[in-house]
């Protein structure tokens, strides 16, 4: 009974049921896209990009524009000024990565403090979940039907482009389109992960489901179910928990999300440690 | 017979100033093995890329059975085998799947395999005797199996240019065989290949023709033509240690 209770209590609240229902939602689209980003090795990028959204999200909230636009603007076009300054300079790509980032995510900061009257910066850097506001609901709608109807459409070309992009290049497939789709689903979805977790930890919500899945299974599908469950799982009893011991409900999805990590890097049947350590005595 | 596979003309490739490739030019013959011999560095990926359209070069043009790179491309003409080293190994996609995408270029948008399709990977998988090998992960094979799945994806896309990077490294003699076999009999069906090795005596018992390269195209022609100690001395530029070990297995060879 008291399990139930447990799980019934926080549904008699109209917040709460937005709450984990949103969450469920941004879990599974941030989900089907991490399975990309951990198989083409982005996670840095995501990291770059989910920040690099800031300064979009404070324009767009002073336009009064759909938030996502402006975080699509602002993530495409940090990819780009980091194309254009590695190309143009001797510079590193990961040092060009870092200081780019930081550089858009500074400048968010600074116009968060210009126009405070109306953006609460813990809101954003944190996510506000709980206090989620119908129009970010459907907002949150509208991105993941167009990422995950992007993600079907295009599902086979993108596997390719993640696993084999010579490849795809040389039977005629427009890789630099298949690059930027991505790159917009991720600027997308960055705003989608921004409302419950954060513009911190929402590259959690773009690596952690996919690297959890990546070891459990050898399979694409199968991995994209995987870290969907496992995303949606997160989301779900993070959004519970926080509730229940009055924490951080980002904070609590994301150790969520990194425990099932944990469990899968240890106990994975064919690619957790205990399987390799004994694959390893078999064959010495 | 001797119709051309690929005609390059005057290409220079530049990267960020420096040159790659100096005024190559060169006509690879449909229905002929050619060997791609030149040092590491010496501009044989790039002469690849050059030909599948990956690097514009800065002068001269490359057209492919007369059409341009980009219209060979849509129409699946050039098929190419990657190094080992290219490919992850880890991802998680079957051998079935790899040879699939062999096909993408055939299908709709959504890539949903026609039976034409199918019957096209079952044959190809058939051919390297890997069908029974198909729902296994990629990781899980051997090198020469590695090989021959790739090969299969060449084959389904039924290309008529096939370029193969160092098709014979760390492979099995089983695997070597079947592929010089399958490579004899695409020459007779009169695909243009072009192979890059460092296995120079492997050169004198399959390769027509062969093509040497160091920043330039040194020579190109017949192998009984090209291949000689001179051209070799130029080609790996007086590197004795190398230029000794394939002098001493080519006379090897030709012993045998």
């Amino acid at each position: 009974m008291d399990i139930i209770e447990w799980f019934i209590a926080p549904l008699q609240y109209e917040f709460m049921l937005k709450a984990i229902l949103v969450s469920a939602l941004v879990g599974i689209v941030c989900s089907a896209l991490s399975c990309y980003m951990t198989l083409k090795g982005w996670a840095l990028m995501g990291d770059a990009v989910s920040h690099a959204v800031m300064p979009g999200v404070v324009i767009a909230y002073i336009l009064n524009i759909p938030l996502a636009v402006g975080a699509f603007v602002f993530g495409v076009g940090s990819v780009i000024a980091i194309g254009f300054v590695k190309e143009k300079t001797r510079v590193k790509e990961d040092t060009v990565i870092g200081l780019v980032f930081t550089g858009f995510f500074a400048l968010g900061l600074v116009l968060v403090s210009k126009v405070k009257s109306s953006i609460d910066l813990t809101h954003i850097l944190f996510g506000n979940v709980l206090g989620i506001s119908d129009g970010d609901i459907i907002q949150t709608v509208i991105i993941a039907v167009i990422t995950l109807g992007t993600l079907a459409i295009l599902r086979k070309d993108l596997i390719l482009f993640c696993f084999d992009s010579t490849h795809a290049r040389s039977i005629g497939l427009n890789i630099t389109f298949l690059y930027y789709v991505l790159l917009s689903l991720l600027s997308l979805t960055a705003v989608a992960g921004l409302q419950t977790v954060g513009i911190i930890l929402v590259v959690a919500m773009l690596v952690t489901p996919g690297a959890t899945a990546y070891l459990l299974s050898d399979n694409f599908d199968h991995m994209m179910l995987i870290a969907m469950a496992s995303g949606v799982f997160s989301s779900v009893m993070g959004t519970y928990i926080s509730y229940h011991i009055d924490g951080s409900t980002g904070g609590c999805i994301v150790v969520l999300q990194t425990l099932l990590f944990v469990v899968a890097m240890i106990f994975a049947p064919k690619h957790g440690m205990i399987a390799r350590s004994r694959n390893s005595h078999v064959d010495r | 017979m001797n119709e051309i596979g690929v005609e390059i003309e005057n290409v220079t490739v530049t990267y960020n100033g420096k040159v790659a490739l100096h005024s190559a030019s060169l006509q690879l013959q449909a229905g002929s093995i050619h060997g791609l011999v030149g040092m590491n560095g010496a501009g044989k990926s790039t002469l690849f890329k050059a030909i599948m359209g990956f690097v514009k070069p800065a002068t001269g043009r490359i057209s492919i059975d007369g059409l341009s790179i980009h219209q060979a491309q849509k129409r699946n003409l050039v098929a190419y085998v990657p190094q080992s080293e290219e490919v992850d190994w880890d991802f998680p996609v079957n051998v079935h799947d790899v040879v699939m995408m062999g096909r993408y270029g055939y299908m709709n948008l959504l890539r949903i395999p026609r039976s034409i399709d199918k019957q096209s990977v079952r044959a190809s998988l058939e051919r390297v005797e890997m069908w029974e090998m198909r729902d296994r992960q990629i990781g899980e094979l051997s090198g020469g199996q590695k090989k021959r799945a790739f090969f299969a994806r060449a084959l389904a896309q039924q290309g008529t240019v096939l370029l193969l990077d160092e098709p014979f490294a760390g492979v099995d003699i089983k695997t070597e065989k079947m592929m010089v076999d399958l490579l004899i009999e695409l020459r007779q069906s009169g695909h243009t290949i072009l192979i890059s090795t460092h296995d120079l005596a492997s050169i004198t018992t399959f390769c027509d023709r062969v093509v040497l390269v160091n920043r330039s195209i040194l020579a190109y022609g017949s192998t009984d033509e090209v291949f000689t100690e001179e051209n070799l001395a130029r080609a790996f530029g007086g590197s004795v240690g190398d230029f000794s070990a394939a002098k001493t297995q080519i006379d090897l060879d030709r012993q045998q």
